[in-house]
């Protein structure tokens, strides 16, 4: 199995690491080219959304992930990885992705002074620990998307067939258990 | 400062990383600056090549004129303080300024201390042209560190000297014994656990930037493959010809630092860059300013 990670802009590098300690290799989409690769799954890390949303349009991948998303690739996006992939982002015009039933919120919790540190259950996997960074969170789903995760009431992870994603930073704790969710993801759309 | 809120702090320098900060002084260029696909904007009344023109004392910008910033754009924002001027920090922070950078680039408040950035729960980065410098500067409690370069002169060569020479000495503590360790961390001025973590991880605790006569694409490349997890660009962006397609060419550069040939594309038609002056033609060494 191999997992891409958009290596654009932000925490890509922390994301391989848990990749890395799970056994799974993974190679870095940095531009169009990189996309001939052969990839099992995608991991859209933290980072600025602007960035990368500009990013994956001027360096010609955003149209063809895209595609490939509606076609069932496995993709997890944490904190800006949510909201690229959102229908909607109720602060801000921008669409990227688009793929996932969901309202983001950006910046949901203010500026730094906002960030946190929370534990709270994950369905399916139980108690885990979550950072979030100046982060979103889901203000609203509909469709298929199933909850796996609240904070102080708000929906803070969720899941639409091949899509996961959370507005918190799995990659910044030890806890590996979401990475190998996202595994098993994989394992079980072949 | 807890434990607690100093690991988000560093945190949120790690989602910086592989993005490019920019210096803007009005709400219109801060929009611009986001854009172009800046990470962050530092927000400051004058680029520190006009401070370098204009002279005399330099302070915190108006919590106003930062303000306004504020509601421009989405992205964080960093202002700069004095060294040394916590009070002008406390009032950074309460304006609720996403980082601030504790920067030589304004003129010093305290020849001898810096702040003490454990006192406070926003996050600090400060510029460094050792490793010395930059561990002291953790150890105050900074959770993000860049290369002080000379502000305000489009040269790069300084930028350049204090990435090398810190990476130099992570590599040397890298290979040390560890009873080596000691008497490094005595020559240092740090404590013993900040050395002993290069020496195990063969980086900084925290993430480190490069800034400091940053004014090109390739500048920015340069700087990448020397090692720096990503880059400031002060005057260099605002001063040039078309800041626009400057600033968004800095950040493709970031991204793709290892690839000449979209390097070479990058490059075109970019327009004037910064005059720029260089080393032997400043009578202001900022980077002398606090060790």
């Amino acid at each position: 199995m191999k997992i891409a990670v958009l290596a654009v802009q932000g925490a890509f590098i922390e994301h391989e690491q848990m990749l890395s300690r799970l056994g799974v290799d993974t190679i870095e989409l940095r531009q169009r080219s990189d996309l001939e690769k052969h990839f099992d799954g995608l991991i859209i890390p933290g980072g600025e959304s602007t960035v990368q949303g500009k990013l994956l349009r001027e360096l010609g991948m955003l149209d063809e992930l895209k595609a490939r998303i509606e076609n069932a690739l496995p993709v997890f996006g944490t904190c800006a990885g949510l909201i690229l992939l959102a229908k909607k982002i109720k602060n801000d015009e921008r669409v990227h992705f688009g793929t996932m039933d969901i309202v983001a919120l950006r910046n949901a919790y203010g500026r730094q002074l906002g960030s946190f540190y929370d534990e709270n259950e994950f369905e399916g996997i139980g108690k885990i620990p979550m950072t979030f960074i100046r982060a979103p969170y889901i203000e609203s789903v509909s469709g298929n998307v199933e909850v796996l995760a609240r904070s102080g009431g708000n929906i803070v992870a969720a899941r639409q067939k091949n899509q996961l994603v959370t507005s918190f930073h799995p990659e910044l704790n030890d806890d590996l258990s979401v990475h190998k969710y996202f595994i098993d993801m994989i394992k079980n759309s072949k | 400062m807890s434990t607690n809120r100093y690991e988000l702090n560093k945190n949120l320098a790690q989602m910086l990383k592989g993005g490019v900060i920019m210096d803007v002084t009005t709400p219109e260029q801060a929009k611009i600056a986001e854009a172009a696909g800046a990470c962050a904007v530092m927000a400051l009344e004058r680029i520190p090549a006009d401070i370098r023109a204009a002279g005399g004392v330099s302070r915190m910008s108006d919590p106003k004129m930062i303000k306004g910033i504020q509601e421009a754009v989405s992205i964080p924002v960093m202002a700069k303080c004095r060294i040394g001027h916590f009070a002008e920090a406390q009032i950074l922070q309460a304006i609720e300024i996403d980082y601030i950078d504790e920067s030589e680039v304004l003129s010093p408040a305290d020849d001898k201390y810096h702040i003490d950035k454990t006192k406070f729960d926003v996050p600090f980065v400060c510029g460094a042209k050792d490793l010395g410098e930059a561990l002291r500067r953790i150890n105050e409690g900074a959770s993000m560190i860049r290369t002080k370069g000379e502000p305000g002169t489009g040269d790069v060569v300084q930028a350049v000297r204090h990435m090398r020479m810190m990476q130099a000495e992570i590599r040397r503590i890298g290979s040390m014994a560890e009873d080596e360790l000691f008497d490094t961390a005595k020559q240092l001025g740090v404590p013993y656990e900040l050395v002993q973590y290069v020496h195990e991880h063969k980086k900084l605790p925290v993430v480190n930037f490069a800034a400091g006569g940053v004014a090109t694409p390739a500048d920015a490349a340069l700087m990448m493959q020397l090692g720096a997890e990503g880059v400031f660009v002060g005057s260099g962006i605002f001063k040039s010809g078309n800041p626009e397609k400057r600033a968004s060419a800095i950040v493709k550069a970031v991204t793709n630092f290892n690839d000449a040939k979209l390097l070479a594309e990058l490059s075109e038609d970019l327009g004037e860059a910064m005059v720029g002056i260089n080393e032997q033609e400043i009578e202001l060494l900022m980077a002398e300013r606090g060790k």
